[in-house]
């Protein structure tokens, strides 16, 4: 029983942490694909820059771990500027073909890029000591790293939603997310908007690849191989909402942690079926505008 | 009294806390010219979203023919005989001008769905597919792409893809809009000629179209009916010239 | 003017609609092309017969892709499908080719047909998701089913009878190559035929504009499972046809990847014509085979260039290039 108990708080507990890092990647995909309407395959692009900007600034200038972690935000939100002003904007309107394609193609020159830059190998993430070890709770013992990540997970979200929910710039987020014609004719400017929030969420993607690598262990390939988790945050959770994408990361992280832990045979096939399930059931994700 | 080409009872579409159609009452009687006005935001589209079947409303009753057709689908409701146009032109743009109308006769015919047979089986489709084109005067634009036709034309084939399914009720939804006033006459001499076999429900913008075509006036103002009547009835009242005719002058 | 000119006039233009399905010399050219290589570079038909079917699986994708409009990273789903089947039942003692390629048929389509119907209903990220969540759902349980499978190894044991009880498969691959062209033949008499049919307009008015197909009465899902069932059974030949002439089945017939490359092959032809996938699947794939061996880094960049220099420069792919040049050439004429 008292073992039942202790899986059963060590998959709550993993989960939330894996949860986290999902949805400060994913939260921003979500936002600009419901405001712009853009099927954007290469997020994981910059989720990936992310982390390859924290561990290399470590490693190569001594940057400790929590100011890597700002550039990491700040570098990855400004490249992500120059890709939204010379590329993206280019198919704003275009068909769900040439986004898709376009967007793939854009990983793989990534994918390419990273390897040639920085080789084929995964970035070896050095934590500094205050974060290595274990914080003892109610008799048990959880990895420091992790309950960091749900702490600074939580600090986020919520800086996010009251910047959203309070800001001037939140609202007009909000209201050309609901409604975009409305929201020009009432003066706003969607193009800098966009920019702006484009500019967010890949910062926070690259963020979330920052704080995640050592979960999601920094290498060429990541942006492919975490871009379904990444989608299908997106997509259970519906585009254009914030909370949306929160309960489907949470879904998915203790989800999957809980597969991984308790039936390893049937693994990923398990997350598969029950997204398709979720999208059957609610096309539009759990909290999509009908 | 003799059944009406299309009747709407009850009818009401709610989005939400937003109401933009209000238990609305409505008679189309066959070979009906029946005009719909109403101030911008009225519900008028949306009102024929609702016939055809693109919304479901959210109660009452649409009767076509005296059938009941509110659970039916677009394609049911059009197999019976409710044709449409659009406001704003949808057309196959990358398809030529013949094509286009091809597409829509094959389907009314019947053949649309023949996998295992080319096209050109079925000449007859073809023909009568041109042979519309020419009634309303642009045959000779019948071979090219639809996007390389100037619009005021482009709308005929928006009209053209309508009577190719040899409607019963037709529902014209501004169909000048867009189209320099001068090319504007060639639209409405296509609409004025139609067969008195047709019922016709025209929502219209401009009251000189209106005035010209219609033989009953509805209005609507925020999703109701506000009145119903004859042109004369419906210039004389100063209800509908308060919330309507009026605008016009400072709009 | 004259009765008899207004009636030439009045006659060519649906002449033009009516004829337009005749087939035109140069539709003939790939299967000039197939020939030669049975006799010039037999050391490469294995590549070949590969080309060949990656063409089937490339054409069945430009059904739903270019002519449905329906945005797929799933169909590898079902070449998956006919590989496993295929190749499942040659490794049980089942070795006969055609009905191997039949079997494969039937259960890619059912597949398709079900799916179709299940995911249809859907558009933009939610019916991309879907098509992606399925083959990879399949994948990983094509991975765990190891007793049936052969799993993450690959499914070995497949022994081929001869085909049509004459030709054995032989070690340079000779029966392969012409079995995997007759193949593909038959598949582009069919394509082409429903592709010219009222029922493959339609499919094509769907893509330019659904909104008017419902307002002028088509059942549109009813169109598109039909067709996405048709493409799942061509995609279910084209993986039994890899599964019995390469005598293996791995992981790799039914992944994400497969998807995706087999999308970019028919981008770089030319979605929507016909013969995209004639000219995309040899271009990218001998490319590959020269390229991709010396440097695999570099073949994922020059892949992903050519992917954004397709869309913002050049869309319609290899063939739209020359479709403008032709246009170019025959303007300047006067």
């Amino acid at each position: 029983m008292d073992q039942a108990l202790a899986i059963a708080v060590s998959i709550l507990f993993l989960g939330t942490a894996y949860a986290m890092i999902l949805y400060i990647i994913s939260v921003g995909l979500s936002v600009t694909m419901g405001l712009m309407g853009f099927q954007n395959l290469a997020h994981g692009v910059f989720a990936m820059a992310g982390g390859y900007v924290c561990t290399r600034t470590m490693a190569e200038f001594g940057v400790p771990f929590l100011p890597s972690l700002v550039l990491a935000f700040v570098v990855v939100a400004a490249i992500s500027v120059a890709f939204e002003r010379l590329l993206y904007a280019r198919l704003y309107g275009a068909g769900e073909l040439e986004q898709v394609l376009f967007t793939i193609g854009l990983a793989f020159m990534a994918i390419a890029a990273a390897k040639f830059m920085f080789g084929p190998i995964s970035q070896r993430v050095d934590l500094p000591d205050y974060l290595k070890g274990q914080i003892e709770f109610m008799g048990r013992g959880f990895p420091t790293y992790r309950v960091f990540l749900i702490v600074v997970g939580v600090a986020i979200i919520a800086a996010l939603w009251l910047a959203i929910e309070r800001t001037t710039f939140g609202a007009q987020v909000r209201a050309a997310v609901d409604n975009r014609r409305m929201a020009e004719s009432l003066g706003i400017n969607t193009g800098r908007l966009f920019t702006l929030t484009f500019a967010l969420g890949s910062g926070l993607a690259g963020l979330g690849g920052a704080l995640g690598a050592d979960i999601l262990p920094v290498d060429p390939g990541y942006p492919l191989r975490h871009l379904v988790y990444f989608l299908i945050v997106v997509a259970v959770g519906g585009l254009g909402s914030l909370r949306g994408p929160f309960v489907a990361a949470l879904l998915l992280g203790i989800g999957d942690s809980a597969c991984t832990i308790l039936v390893p045979q049937i693994g990923a096939f398990f997350v598969y079926a029950v997204t398709l399930g979720l999208l059957l059931w609610r096309p539009q994700g759990l909290f999509g505008r009908m | 009294m003799t059944t009406a080409a299309l009747e709407v009872q009850g009818l009401n579409k709610n989005f939400g806390a937003l109401v933009v159609a209000n238990a609305i009452d409505f008679r189309l009687e066959p070979g009906a010219r029946h005009a719909l006005i109403g101030p911008n935001g009225a519900g008028k589209t949306t009102f024929v979203n609702l016939l055809t079947g693109r919304l479901q409303p959210t109660s009452g009753r649409i009767l076509l023919g005296g059938d009941d057709i509110t659970a039916l689908s677009q394609e049911q409701r059009v197999k019976r005989g409710l044709g449409r146009t659009f406001q704003i032109n949808q057309l196959f743009k990358g398809l030529s001008v013949l094509e286009n109308v091809t597409l829509a006769v094959g389907e009314r015919a019947g053949v649309a769905g023949d996998m295992f047979r080319v096209a050109g089986t079925h000449r007859g489709v073809v023909e009568e597919a041109y042979g519309l084109l020419e009634r309303l005067g642009i045959a000779d634009d019948a071979l090219k792409l639809v996007r390389e036709v100037p619009y005021g034309r482009q709308r005929l084939v928006e009209i053209a893809l309508a009577l190719a399914l040899n409607p019963k009720v037709l529902l014209l939804d501004e169909p000048a809009a867009g189209v320099p006033q001068g090319e504007s006459k060639v639209i409405l001499d296509v609409v004025a000629a139609l067969s008195p076999d047709i019922a016709m429900l025209i929502i219209e913008h401009d009251m000189d179209i209106v005035f010209r075509i219609a033989k009953r006036i509805t209005v609507l103002v925020q999703g109701a009916v506000l009145i119903e009547g004859t042109p004369q009835e419906i210039a004389a009242d100063r209800q509908v010239r308060e919330v309507y005719l009026g605008e016009r002058d400072h709009g | 003017m004259a009765p008899h000119a207004r009636d030439a006039a009045r006659t060519s233009p649906v002449d033009s609609l009516v004829t337009r399905h005749r087939l035109r010399p140069l539709e003939l050219l790939p299967w000039v092309l197939v020939i030669p290589p049975y006799w010039l570079f037999d050391t490469y038909l294995p590549l070949g017969s590969e080309i060949l079917i990656m063409v089937l699986f490339a054409l069945s994708l430009d059904l739903i892709l270019g002519y449905a409009g329906i945005v797929t990273l799933g169909h590898a789903a079902f070449f998956g499908l006919g590989a496993y089947t295929a190749g499942i039942l040659a490794a049980n003692g089942w070795g006969e080719p055609i009905s191997g390629l039949a079997a494969a048929a039937a259960v890619a389509g059912a597949t398709g047909y079900v799916t179709g119907r299940i995911i249809l209903r859907a558009h933009g990220l939610t019916l991309l998701m879907m098509t992606l969540v399925i083959v990879l759902a399949l994948n990983e349980a094509a991975n765990r089913m190891g007793w049936l499978t052969g799993g993450a190894d690959g499914l070995s044991g497949i022994e081929m009878w001869p085909l049509l009880g004459l030709f054995r498969f032989d070690l340079y691959g000779r029966t392969g190559y012409v079995y995997a062209a007759a193949v593909l033949f038959v598949a582009w008499i069919f394509v082409r035929r429903i592709v010219h049919s009222p029922f493959g307009r339609s499919l094509t008015g769907i893509r330019e504009n659904v909104t008017r197909m419902h307002a002028i009465g088509v059942p549109v899902r009813t169109r598109q499972v039909t067709i996405y069932a048709i493409a799942a059974v061509l995609a279910g030949i084209a993986g039994g046809l890899l599964a019995q002439t390469t005598q293996s089945v791995a992981l790799t017939v039914m992944t994400f990847e497969r998807s995706g490359a087999i999308l970019i092959m028919l981008v770089l032809g030319g979605v929507g014509r016909l013969y995209g996938a004639f000219v995309g699947v040899p271009a990218y794939m001998i490319a590959q085979d020269n390229l991709a061996r010396l440097d695999p880094v570099y073949w994922y960049f020059w892949v992903g260039l050519m992917l954004v220099v397709v869309v913002l420069f050049a869309r319609g792919g290899i063939l739209g290039i020359v479709d403008r040049a032709r246009d170019l050439v025959v303007r300047r004429r006067p």
